[in-house]
């Protein structure tokens, strides 16, 4: 395509990103930061996991971020073509922020999403988006929670997309009432992460 | 860049290429255990992606902005004001936005109980920040100027003088959590952190300017740092053949 340049705006460049560093618990957590959905809301769940690194040593110094739809699969936001639209479960807030704690550990209480239309016309089985950031990460990571023996997991375009022998690293495991999902930044056991 | 999805129009994150460090910077010692050795696979920008939480006045207490009163005192040190712009690539301002900051007091320590090199902690000083940003994606903080402060990386570690940015934009595509320093800065060149973006034009746009019209008669300076998030909007382009 040539189009006169000139009608294409000027694009800036990007600022880079940073570590959080080993302070990050002075600036970023907040005293509801785990809880997508208030304590009491119908059908809530923890997800737990410990971040570890290639060592296998669990990192006290990272904070876990969990974006995902709500159970009907709808978003509170401008930008989601059907419209936004706002959770019948009372008080989602759809995002999630939990430091890692002495032993690696993070925890976010939240209600299974629902499944996801794609523009194609397939469908993207329910979902967490996950962003880990921590010192020594001079980007946040990004990986996905699947939950456990969901059909739509079979046909979920991204999931399909991974390599089937580490698929399951991005599938959590039962755990009591809820779920554990553990991230491995390195090793033989790493986790699965994303470019977007 | 916007694309068309069942009619509607939705929008579209450039790739970062080459500005965010590499998460493998051997010369930031801690990276070495905590990269990814696998490749990343590409994640598709659906709905997860194109939306995020949006965050409002909840969030914000009415003196959060301002980290030189939130105790009975001031904080001693240099007083500095802090502002700049949420923008996207396309110049597009990102409005009502949370921006977040922490930072060292002016002696260069954290209130943070794994801080403990022998500089003095200031009562009066907390280190946090936060304010959204207004219709046309200005922010505003006034604090005191960090202290630069030792690390045990190599020898003889110096982190230049920073201030801590967390940003959400509007889209789980934009996140970013950055550093601002400051300009002039003597120990830019012997540290790995700045120096893990590799370009020398994206390493700047970390460095705040001093702004003089920012500056305040008999009472603060100013400096300017505007935060660029992935995203452009305004093209009428389908595809744009940028490089």
């Amino acid at each position: 395509m040539t189009e006169p340049r000139a009608m294409v705006p000027e694009r800036r460049g990007l600022t880079p990103s940073q570590t959080v560093g080993p302070f990050l618990h002075v600036g970023l957590p907040w005293p509801d930061g785990p809880h997508v959905v208030p304590e009491g809301t119908p059908g809530a769940v923890w997800i737990t996991g410990t971040v570890y690194d290639g060592d296998g040593v669990p990192i006290p110094d990272a904070v876990v971020e969990t974006w995902q739809a709500d159970p009907e699969g709808r978003f509170d936001h401008p930008d989601d073509p059907r419209g936004s639209a706002r959770s019948q479960v009372e008080g989602f807030r759809g995002f999630g922020r939990c430091p890692t704690d002495e032993d690696g550990r993070y925890a976010v209480h939240t209600v299974r999403p629902g499944s996801l239309p794609c523009p194609d016309g397939s469908t993207e089985a329910p979902h967490v988006n996950v962003s880990v950031l921590g010192r020594g990460l001079l980007d946040r990571v990004v990986t996905r929670i699947y939950f456990p023996g969901d059909d739509a997991n079979h046909t979920d375009p991204v999931l399909c997309a991974v390599p089937e022998e580490r698929r399951h690293t991005l599938i959590a495991a039962p755990d009591g009432d809820g779920f554990r999902f553990d991230i491995w930044l390195q090793g033989d056991r790493e986790t699965v992460f994303f470019a977007l | 860049m916007t694309r068309t999805w069942s009619g509607a129009t939705v929008p579209w994150y450039p790739p970062p290429e080459g500005v965010h460090p590499p998460l493998d910077s051997p010369e930031y010692r801690s990276t070495a255990r905590r990269h990814p050795h696998e490749p990343l696979v590409l994640l598709p920008q659906r709905l997860t992606e194109i939306t995020g939480p949006v965050l409002g006045d909840g969030r914000v207490g009415p003196l959060d902005h301002d980290l030189t009163r939130q105790h009975a005192a001031e904080p001693l040190g240099q007083r500095i004001i802090v502002h700049g712009q949420v923008l996207e690539e396309d110049g597009r301002a990102v409005p009502q936005t949370l921006v977040e900051i922490w930072q060292a007091n002016a002696s260069g320590r954290y209130r943070h109980a794994r801080d403990n090199w022998p500089a003095p902690l200031d009562p009066n000083f907390t280190g946090v920040g936060r304010c959204l940003t207004d219709a046309d994606g200005y922010y505003r903080f006034v604090t005191i100027k960090p202290g630069a402060y030792p690390w045990r990386n190599h020898d003889n570690a110096w982190r230049p003088a920073h201030i801590h940015f967390s940003l959400f934009g509007r889209a789980f595509t934009q996140r970013l959590v950055t550093q601002m320093y400051f300009p002039d800065d003597p120990l830019f060149s012997r540290d790995p952190i700045f120096n893990s973006v590799r370009d020398e034009k994206a390493r700047e746009r970390m460095i705040a300017g001093y702004d003089h019209d920012a500056t305040q008669s008999q009472w603060a300076l100013g400096f300017r740092f505007d935060i660029i998030l992935r995203g452009q909007h305004a093209s009428v382009f389908e595809e744009d053949d940028d490089d």
